[in-house]
């Protein structure tokens, strides 16, 4: 066991871990953060997606000692504490940017990494930079639209509800 | 997996003195280790994680050469390589983004998957690898599948590449993984040419030296019209038979060598 201190969605926690613990396992079962999902396990779905330090990163790909020290952000510290969504989260619900809901986590930390980055992407780096994240509902096509939308681009060119 | 600890020292010595103990195994980004950990097909007592080591960080440019820090992610090296284009861009599409902030240099050599994209960089470059110990040239650094002249416990400490006047990386994407089906590195220095192929053989990594002979003559996709990799040594499985990526060899490095002269 470890004891870690780290900060998760601003707040300061510390606790004891195994070496093997995964972040993924550390924000869900230790801090009861469910809203990282776990699709896949394997470092191919994305939709354990979390920021540490400001990167995106696979929570279930990295251990949790070694966010040690670290800023962690998960989807649950993206919504103002009064419930106002990110620019991000409000275009998935206004573009219908998903069905069931269980890669969104994973989706809306990634794009919001993207837009961080590059904040007036093309469609095209949009898709590319998507390219670790699974969607096994949507078809990818309102995600593509609610990404461009929430980096302020006109999306009504973008065809097909 | 297994229990173990992990263990983050934030100098080069003390993390080889950690690597000296029995069943001790490096950390660098965890992209292929942790995959591997979760099957239970390795058993460390102890991970040495590299990643809080400031001396195996970042890029650095030096005259006609390039060096890179072992534990640099590949996020850092396609942001920050823009003297080496062709190595900056190999960098950029390794894998997706939050792999690429994560997985390492040092982790992707060390490893020597015959399908990754940075051996074919090194090798086709004529890096040089540089350990706590040594310093190995990329032609003797590369032994086949999953092998290298690493020791046990040596660690890559930085990888430094000359400059090559042309350059490119082509990869034909196995579309699931995004490992290269077939990748193929070119370089050229003067009459110097180098075409390394990662992805194809069973052996992990190579150098195609009769392109290399055609090209250095006459640095065009033409030169090696003719020419043709044998399938027999080629990796064979459900994403390509061996006598198809022998073919995607050759037009692989045609396509390299047109990229390369722009
Ligand atoms: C979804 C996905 C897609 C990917 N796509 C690609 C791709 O397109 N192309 C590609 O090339 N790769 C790809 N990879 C692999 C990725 O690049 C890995 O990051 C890389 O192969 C291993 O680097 P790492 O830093 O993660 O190493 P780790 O997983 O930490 O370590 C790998 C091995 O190297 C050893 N090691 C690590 N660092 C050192 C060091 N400095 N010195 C000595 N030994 C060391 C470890 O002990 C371990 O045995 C992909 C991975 C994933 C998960
Ligand atoms: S659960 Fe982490 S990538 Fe799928
Ligand atoms: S909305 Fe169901 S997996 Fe994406």
């Amino acid at each position: 066991m470890a004891e870690i201190t780290l900060t998760v969605n601003g707040r300061s926690v510390t606790k004891s871990v195994k070496g093997n613990t995964l972040l993924v396992e550390f924000l869900r079962e230790d801090l009861r953060l469910t809203g990282t999902h776990v699709g896949c396990d394997t470092s191919q779905c994305g939709a354990c997606v979390v920021h540490v330090n400001g990167k995106d990163v696979k929570a279930c790909t990295m251990f949790a000692v070694e966010a040690d020290g670290a800023e962690v952000a998960t989807i649950e510290g993206e919504a103002a504490p009064d419930g106002t969504l990110s620019a991000v989260q409000a275009a998935f619900q206004e573009h219908h940017g998903l069905q069931c809901g269980f890669c969104t986590p994973g989706m809306v930390m990634t794009a919001t990494a993207l837009l961080r980055d590059n904040p007036k992407p093309t469609e095209a780096e949009v898709r590319d930079y998507l390219e670790g994240n699974i969607c096994r509902c949507t078809g990818y096509h309102n995600i593509v639209k609610a990404i461009m939308a929430a980096s302020g681009q006109d999306v009504t060119s973008i065809a097909a509800e | 997996m297994y229990a173990f600890d992990v263990v983050r020292p934030s100098s080069l010595d003390e993390a080889v003195a950690a690597l000296g103990e029995e069943d001790a195994q490096a950390l660098s980004g965890g992209q292929t280790l942790i995959p591997t950990l979760k099957q239970r097909l390795a058993m460390p007592s102890k991970l040495v994680s590299l990643t809080g080591i400031a001396d195996l960080q970042g890029v650095s440019a030096d005259g006609g050469t390039i060096t890179i820090g072992g534990a640099t992610p590949h996020a850092t090296v396609a942001a920050e390589a823009g003297s080496f284009p062709a190595l900056a861009q190999l960098a950029g599409n390794i894998g997706d983004p939050a792999v690429r902030n994560r997985g390492t240099i040092g982790g992707s050599l060390a490893n020597n998957d015959p399908s990754a994209c940075y051996p074919a960089a090194a090798l086709g470059a004529g890096a040089t690898i540089t350990t706590n110990s040594r310093a190995i040239a990329a032609d003797d650094y590369f032994q086949g599948l999953f092998t290298t002249a690493l020791d046990e416990g040596e660690v890559v400490t930085s990888v430094s590449f000359p400059v090559p006047e042309k350059a490119a990386y082509v990869k034909f994407e196995q579309p699931a993984s995004r490992f290269a089906l077939v990748g193929v590195f070119v370089t050229k220095s003067g009459g110097d040419v180098r075409v390394a192929v990662t992805g194809a053989s069973n052996d992990g990594v190579f150098r195609w030296s009769e392109a290399e002979a055609a090209l250095s003559g006459n640095f065009a996709p033409e030169a090696i019209d003719g020419l043709s990799v044998s399938g027999d040594d080629m990796i064979s499985d459900l994403h390509g038979s061996g006598a198809y990526r022998a073919h995607l060899v050759g037009v692989m490095t045609k396509r390299a060598v047109a990229a390369a002269n722009g």
